[in-house]
């Protein structure tokens, strides 16, 4: 999936993360900041990279602030902020790359 | 009929999809039914972000037999099927559908939910409903409503909007609820479905809190509709059967099976005098004891 536009989703609340995506120069480029960078930053960076890659994303530059989210929320907020960069709202795949 | 559509539903307690701080962990609270809300509590430009919150929460989070209820968006509004989709598609337990007003509103999203159970492999009949009342209409209709459908476990009033219908507003005495809610309690038992109370949203007011809570289970309702986890346990107080209603309960039961078959009709328990009509109360005494895990007897 191309990142078409600049797209945000999530706040900085506790356990949320702020997720970031933007067309990338040619690549994935994950840029993270967390407060618990150095018990979780590899795993945030894992399940980021994991998510990416089914939805198909190859090309984008990614900012992810963390709060202490779960691995759920940093799926759930990169996915919203990949299809809002697409203005998808409907008919998604549950299930399928969204899982 | 499906296995969880008369569970004990004391407590449903309300939480906003859009907040993972709120939605990791409510099983510790330990309600019957946690409400995930994709409607009211979700700003308007944030609908797909608690979708997405939402799918992965139903997929991951492990609420250790906690009911999972999702209150979707109205029918008046462009989110209510692709949230049908993602509950479906996450395995919610049960749908409340928001704004109900007539059975053709319950069998609209009856309709999209068993679409969604094919396209998502569910098994058919697998996601239940339920119904809030939120206009005069939804009221007026409730009978219709707790007919409407195989997969419907009850109705829940919302007081807020209800008494925004009715063009006065919420007052703590219950005077103004009282009609609405005396007529929902008796569609929701002739139809044979349970019934829910609105919120208390003055959590400062824990005494209101208790009386309204006591209030509502002589009326008959099932349970009630919460907003913060202080409600539980007062809630859970109320709606579980004391030792002392069990063991009279059970003595009832006892004495009335055993009097049949003496051909006696009427008699009396513990000073009190009973007969065939104090049966069903019994029983339903017992078995909410049973689902509240305090009573393991054989009644």
């Amino acid at each position: 999936m191309e990142i078409k536009k600049t797209a945000m989703a999530g706040t900085l609340e506790s356990s949320d993360a702020q997720v970031t995506v933007e067309p990338g120069e040619g690549g994935i480029e994950l840029l993270i900041e967390s407060s618990v960078m150095y018990q979780y930053g590899r795993r945030i960076r894992t399940v980021a990279l994991e998510t990416l890659n089914r939805l198909g994303v190859t090309n984008a530059r990614v900012t992810i602030f963390d709060k202490g989210a779960l691995d759920c929320t940093i799926k759930a907020r990169v996915e919203c902020a990949v299809y809002r960069s697409n203005e998808i709202t409907e008919q998604l795949p549950w299930g399928g790359v969204i899982r | 009929m499906h296995p969880n559509k008369k569970r004990l539903r004391r407590s449903m307690m309300f939480l906003n999809c859009q907040k993972p701080a709120l939605i990791k962990d409510p099983y510790i609270y330990q309600p019957d039914s946690i409400m995930l809300d994709l409607e009211d509590a979700v700003a308007e430009n944030q609908k797909d972000a608690a979708r997405y919150s939402l799918f992965h929460a139903l997929k991951e989070i492990d609420y250790r037999g906690v009911e999972r209820v999702v209150r979707i968006n109205g029918l008046d509004t462009p989110h209510w099927k692709e949230d049908i989709r993602v509950c479906v598609a996450g395995g919610a337990d049960t749908i409340r559908i928001a704004k109900t007003e007539s059975a053709a509103d319950v069998r609209t999203v009856e309709e999209h939910v068993l679409a969604a159970e094919r396209e998502f492999g569910r098994p058919e009949g697998s996601t239940l409903l339920m119904a809030a009342l939120e206009s005069c209409k939804g009221v007026l209709n409730a009978l219709e409503i707790c007919q409407s459908s195989d997969r419907l476990i009850g109705i829940a009033l919302s007081g807020g909007d209800y008494t925004k219908d009715l063009q006065t507003t919420i007052t703590g005495t219950g005077v103004e609820l009282m009609g609405a809610r005396q007529h929902m309690i008796m569609a929701a038992r002739a139809a044979g479905v349970q019934c829910w109370d609105t919120v208390f949203t003055n959590l400062d007011d824990m005494e209101g809190f208790e009386r309204e809570t006591k209030m509502i289970k002589l009326m008959g309702f099932d349970g009630k509709s919460l907003v913060n986890p202080r409600q539980i346990a007062v809630v859970h107080r109320i709606f579980t059967p004391s030792e002392k209603e069990i063991l009279f309960a059970e003595k009832v039961v006892r004495e009335i099976d055993d009097k049949k078959a003496k051909g006696i009709g009427v008699f009396t328990v513990d000073g009190k005098m009973i007969d065939v009509a104090f049966y069903d109360g019994a029983k339903r005494t017992l078995a909410m004891a049973k689902a509240a895990g305090v009573y393991k007897g054989v009644c």
